[in-house]
């Protein structure tokens, strides 16, 4: 058997390398392991870069509707309008859904607008954009607690509906969001039963503050905000406001809309704007203004009682929340 | 000097990499990129934090009795300590900007919010361990008793995932990834403690 007790010197590993080995190993440990824990960070942390790609819409003035904002309001940048969005069809994750988006197709695009209605007819996109346009800045506010200010483009709804002629049994209406899984692979962790649907009471939806946007701040929607056309109702809860539609159908009756249907205990068919009604997980009493820090207290209607308070005359709200 | 026994060095990576996160955020704070609603971010990042290093340091004695990872218990404590500070990051986030530094509407909001409630809880909770990490406390209430005190970590961790499940609008997946990974440690560690059981009994039999 061989000596074990005398290694000869060719194979001790000298000393200096040794130590730069454990140099080199230590180095590697902490550089990986920094790279692990910040990447996962970057991950998760939001990241939106957007740009305003869209094409230009002509708009003509309106002076007579009066949706002004208070001395202390500012419209929100295009950044915060585009970078922050609730689309559970492509990610439930609000700074996500712009990259998730960035490739849905909506061209061509097509909404269809039947049921109790004299005319139906599908209108496609050149028709749409055939309506003319105004600018309107809206305040918008998510159920979730936030805000914004939104400069948006687009048409009040009634011109659209009055086209199409409402038969006098119409009473509400519904509507469609586009779905398509293989262009919404997310879709399937959203959560919540797609398509997306929404309604409206039919004097709700010839409101002349109820508009059809089809852009943003001059141009077109970017996908993320409901392009190429979606509903904007100031009064209610972002979620009402019901992105990139396909379908309008006139109702005798309530139609069911996609959050009363995951919670009817949450989410009402109304969900107007109610500082003194709370979400049952959440109070409404306040709001954080997006590029604000602190909280500013919630407007009954969000600041347009004036103009539509005379829909819900003799209502409990808080039993019609 | 092998790299289990280099103590020095796991204390290094851990204190760095358990305070990254922390300095990224605020990095990312001070120059405004944080998205649009930065409260929420930090909200949430702290939220999932806190969990994170909850759920590592119930990952020690799995690592320890599978792998023989005995190295690792010199940095639960660390651990533990990140989860309590991240804990209580994330509890200063909720008062400075869910209630404005209005301390007397907090209780009411405990009362109104199962959520808040679960998770002010499970926080409490962490306090008792937080005072009593250190060798001093461990030595005054013996390591039996410190161990039976610390195993509330178990009951904290569920409330953490409970109070996240909760709050989700409707996307429970990321709630649901933390409620498996705790499933799976306090599964092994209930599957452990009937095997000693088993290999204790046929001599009581």
């Amino acid at each position: 058997m061989k000596d074990r007790s005398h290694i000869p010197s060719s194979e001790v590993t000298p000393e200096e390398t040794f130590r730069n080995r454990r140099f080199f190993m230590k180095s590697a440990i902490w550089a990986g392991s920094t790279l692990a824990t910040a990447g996962l960070y970057r991950t998760f942390s939001p990241r939106p870069e957007v740009k305003n790609t869209g094409a230009a819409i002509a708009t003509v003035a309106e002076p007579t509707v009066q949706t002004r904002l208070g001395a202390d309001e500012k419209v929100n940048s295009f950044t915060d309008i585009a970078g922050y969005n609730n689309y559970y069809e492509f990610s439930t994750d609000k700074s996500e859904v712009a990259a998730k988006a960035k490739d849905f197709v909506t061209h061509p695009w097509s909404v269809q607008v039947g049921g109790l209605v004299q005319k139906p007819r599908t209108f496609d996109l050149t028709d749409l954009l055939k309506f003319e346009s105004v600018e309107r800045t809206y305040r918008f506010r998510c159920v979730e607690g936030w805000s914004m200010v939104i400069p948006w483009v687009g048409f009040p709804l009634s011109k659209l509906l009055n086209q199409v002629e409402p038969l006098s049994a119409a009473t509400h209406v519904a509507f469609e969001t586009y779905y398509d899984i293989k262009q919404m692979p997310d879709s399937r962790y959203a959560g919540i039963d797609l398509p997306y649907v929404e309604g409206l009471r039919l004097d709700e939806a010839m409101h002349p503050l109820t508009l059809l946007a089809t852009g943003l701040y001059g141009k077109t929607l970017p996908n993320q905000n409901g392009a190429p056309v979606r509903l904007v109702v100031p009064w209610k809860y972002g979620f009402k406001s019901i992105k990139s539609v396909v379908k309008i159908t006139l109702m005798d009756r309530e139609p069911p809309t996609t959050w009363s249907l995951a919670n009817p205990g949450e989410y009402g068919f109304y969900s107007n704007v109610n500082p003194k009604v709370d979400h049952p997980r959440w109070s409404q009493a306040h709001e954080r203004r997006i590029g604000e820090m602190g909280s500013r207290p919630t407007l009954m209607f969000n600041g347009y009682a004036e103009q539509v308070a005379n829909l819900y005359k003799g209502m409990d709200l808080s039993v019609d929340f | 000097m092998t790299f289990s026994a280099d103590t020095r060095f796991h204390r290094q990576l851990f204190l760095f990499n358990g305070l990254l996160p922390a300095v990224l955020i605020l990095i990312d704070g001070w120059r405004g990129r944080l998205g649009a609603n930065p409260v929420e971010f930090v909200t949430r990042a702290t939220g999932v934090l806190t969990l994170v290093f909850l759920i590592l340091t119930l990952l020690v004695t799995p690592l320890r009795k599978i792998y023989g990872w005995n190295w690792l218990l010199k940095q639960r404590r660390l651990l533990g300590l990140y989860a309590f500070f991240y804990g209580l990051a994330h509890l200063l986030t909720y008062l400075a900007y869910d209630r404005d530094w209005q301390l007397q509407t907090v209780m009411g909001d405990v009362y109104k919010r199962p959520f808040i409630a679960i998770g002010m809880f499970s926080f409490l909770l962490m306090v008792p361990l937080a005072v009593t990490s250190t060798n001093a406390m461990i030595k005054k209430l013996g390591g039996p008793r410190w161990a039976q005190l610390h195993r509330l970590t178990y009951y904290i961790t569920i409330g953490g995932v409970l109070h996240y499940w909760i709050i989700v609008k409707s996307d429970v997946t990321y709630p649901f990834f933390f409620a498996v990974v705790l499933a799976v440690l306090l599964g092994w560690r209930v599957v452990a403690s009937i095997k000693k059981a088993r290999g204790a009994a046929p001599r009581a039999s």
